[in-house]
Formats: C-alpha cells, sequence, structure tokens
C-alpha cells in the first residue's frame, strides 16, 4: 500500500434508526466529523456540496461562516448519462457533464462533500470528475466521499444527505441505484492518487467513509 | 378575503391580474427544519403590490417602490430595494434580482440578492448565486448555484461617512418601512 495513505477504524457509527417505511435515516458519520474539524479555524470558505439544495446543508455550512456552493450531482448524472451504460463512458457525454456541474474557477473551493456519487459513475467519468475537483480545490482542502463496502451488492440505495450536526447525518432515500463500478481501499487509492492523503473510516452498515487531503 | 377588497379597490389595470393569485397551502413544511420553518402561508400580495400577470412579458429593467408579484416572464433586472418580490408559480424572471425579501415559487435565472430573507419553496427553480441574510429552502426545491450569508451589519448600507477608514458602527438605523405608494411599476422596452 502507498506510505501516504492510511487506512483508520474508527468507531462504529451505524446507528441506523428507521422510523417508518419511507422516513429518514440518521447516522453518526465520524467522516463528516473530521472533515469539518479539519476546516477549523478558517473562515469564509467555500464548500461544494454534491447533495443539492438543502435547508440542513445551507444552515449548517453558513452557521460556520462559510459559503456554500450546492449542486444536485445525481440529477445531472441522470440528464446527461441518462439509462444508456456506453453514454457513462462517452468522452463528449463526460465533457458535458464536468461542464455542467464542475464549471468552477481553479482554485476556488475549499471542502467538497461528495457523499456517495462516485460509485455511480463510470471508471472514466469518475476519474475526469476527481481531476477536475483537484483543479478547483485550493490546499490545503478536503473531500469527503462514501463508497459501499460490499461487492455482492448489485443496488443500494441512494440518499439526500443531510447535515443534522458536525457527527450526524439524516438521510432520506432516493431510490435505488446500480453502482457502476466497485470501490474497494486499493482502487480508491488509486481514484485519488493525485491528492496529498487519503484516510478512511470503517463502519458497520458496509460504508466506507474516505476523507482526502488535497 | 383580500383579494375580493383589492378588486374593490382597485379597477383592474392593463397588464395587472385583477385577482392576486393566492400561495395560501403549502405542502411539505415539515421538511424544514422547525427553526426556519417559515409560517404556514406564504406571503399574500399586499395591498399595495403590483402584479404583473401571467400573459404579461417585459424585456427591460424594474425599479419599484412596493411588493410586486411576478406571475409572467421578466428578462432585464428586478429591483424592489425595500419591499418584497414574490416570484408566483408561473413566474420566469431571466434577471439579476434585489429586494428586501423575495419568495420564489417560479423560475429565476440569475444573481439574486435579498436584504433580509429569501424563501425558495419546494416547486422553484433558481439557477444564480444568492446573496441574502437568511434563507429558507424546501425539500424538492431546484437550486444551482452559492450562498453566501451576508450577516445585517454587512449588509447595512454605508452611511455619509464612508471615506472614513475607521468602520462604522454595526448598529444602522432601522430600516424604513415599505412606503405606501401608488403602484408603480417602471418596465422600459414592453415587448410582446
Amino acid at each position: 500500500m502507498n506510505s501516504r495513505f492510511r487506512t483508520e477504524t474508527s468507531a462504529p457509527s451505524a446507528s441506523l434508526g428507521r422510523t417508518g417505511a419511507a422516513a429518514a435515516q440518521t447516522r453518526n458519520s465520524n467522516g463528516l466529523d473530521q472533515f469539518f474539524s479539519s476546516l477549523e479555524g478558517r473562515d469564509t470558505l467555500s464548500i461544494l456540496d454534491f447533495a443539492g439544495a438543502s435547508q440542513a446543508n445551507v444552515s449548517f455550512i453558513t452557521n460556520l461562516g462559510h459559503r456554500i456552493y450546492s449542486e444536485d450531482v445525481l440529477s445531472s448524472i441522470d440528464e446527461v448519462f441518462g439509462s444508456d451504460p456506453e453514454a457513462h463512458s462517452n468522452p463528449v457525454r463526460i465533457e458535458m457533464f464536468l461542464n455542467q456541474v464542475l464549471d468552477f474557477t481553479e482554485e476556488q473551493f475549499d471542502g467538497v462533500l461528495v457523499w456517495d456519487v462516485l460509485q455511480f459513475l463510470s471508471p472514466a467519468a469518475a476519474q475526469a470528475t476527481l481531476d477536475r475537483l483537484y483543479r478547483i480545490l485550493r490546499p490545503p482542502s478536503y473531500v469527503l466521499a462514501f463508497f459501499n463496502a460490499s461487492e455482492k451488492i448489485t443496488s443500494i440505495p441512494s440518499y439526500h444527505y443531510r447535515i443534522t450536526d458536525s457527527k450526524t447525518l439524516t438521510l432520506s432515500q432516493r431510490g435505488n441505484r446500480v453502482p457502476t463500478q466497485f470501490f474497494n481501499n486499493r482502487s480508491i487509492e488509486k481514484l485519488f492518487q493525485r491528492y496529498e492523503s487519503i484516510k478512511f473510516f470503517l463502519t458497520r452498515d458496509n460504508l466506507r467513509e474516505v476523507i482526502v487531503k488535497r | 378575503m383580500w383579494n375580493k377588497k383589492k378588486e374593490e379597490e382597485y379597477p383592474p389595470k392593463q397588464g395587472v391580474n385583477p385577482a392576486p393569485p393566492s400561495y395560501g397551502t403549502r405542502e411539505g413544511v415539515s421538511n424544514v427544519p422547525t427553526s426556519a420553518a417559515p409560517s404556514l402561508h406564504a406571503p399574500e400580495p399586499t395591498r399595495n403590490s403590483a402584479i404583473i400577470g401571467k400573459s404579461v412579458s417585459i424585456k427591460g429593467n424594474i425599479f419599484s417602490q412596493e411588493d410586486l408579484t411576478i406571475e409572467g416572464e421578466v428578462e432585464g433586472s428586478v429591483e424592489l430595494k425595500e419591499n418584497r418580490l414574490t416570484i408566483g408559480p408561473n413566474g420566469r424572471v431571466q434577471a439579476g434580482v434585489k429586494a428586501r425579501e423575495i419568495v420564489v415559487l417560479g423560475t429565476i435565472n440569475g444573481n439574486v440578492e435579498a436584504a433580509e430573507k429569501i424563501d425558495i419553496r419546494k416547486e422553484a427553480r433558481l439557477v444564480g448565486d444568492i446573496k441574502t441574510a437568511r434563507i429558507v429552502i424546501e425539500d424538492g426545491a431546484y437550486f444551482k448555484g452559492s450562498i453566501d450569508i451576508v450577516r445585517p451589519a454587512e449588509n447595512a448600507k454605508p452611511t455619509k461617512q464612508q471615506s472614513q477608514p475607521a468602520p462604522q458602527p454595526a448598529a444602522q438605523p432601522a430600516p424604513q418601512p415599505a412606503q405606501v405608494q401608488q403602484p408603480q411599476v417602471a418596465a422600459q422596452n414592453t415587448a410582446k
């Protein structure tokens, strides 16, 4: 394993508490906690949120004194790539996707909340997205991403991620999706190889939380 | 109700809907945290509110000293510094927008500046950067852009002593209440 990377087993945080059939779940997130701890002491940062606009995320981030940029990336994936699996690897579509979602100036952001989006992008699109993120992130900056850890699952739920507090997320499901690729630790490291460091948080609910430093 | 009164008190004008739309019922309020939850009823157009009707299309700059509801199309800029702007469900605005308070139920393409508050309802679609003191976004609203929260002290306008290097005290004169004037919407280059 590349010495720049390290794996840290955090205290299990998967406290999924269903309150009803389609009710929101809450879960503890050490990755989220680490993400905001890393940004502590810095004012007026620019945070890009891939979960789309929500009152919870806007309030939480702006209350920290930061500026939030909202992008509903899953909707853009559907819009640009559609349901055609070949479109996901089409360079023209990938470029369209990047221009629609990540059309920002260089080094504009100090943090990106990617959530679980990368696992719904083809390897080519995911790599292109991370290359673009690398450009628009201003060091030292951080990326928070989630990856499902189970190889056997063919369909996984996707969620609206709402920040309740610095350690807690509220997840409301927005349907199931077929992941376009499975990520193990090695493939995640490879994906972020341009970045300075990566830290894994292992949880009980088959989710890898990853903090990446640019 | 108010719209009946309005009909009685103000005769219908050209480009103005006689019966202003009512956005009285809201759904999905439970999705909004209670701390930020707005009242159950959408702001209703007041007696001194002008309305750009569904069939009206304006290209140009709008300056208003009264509340304004846009149900039609506007392209250019909209400025209501001391008043409330409502973009109705059918309203489509392709313009930079400035107002004291903004309620969005329709579509805005452009940067938005609300001195006090912006309220983005669940059917709304807003593409642009927002600068405001307070924001409410309902789940389901489409928003693409940045949100910059301007604290009231930052938002206050500089006074005459602007050139002095020392910063102005945070306490600024309270904003004047909206002036009651005859409706006057200055629209230039009205088209269509």
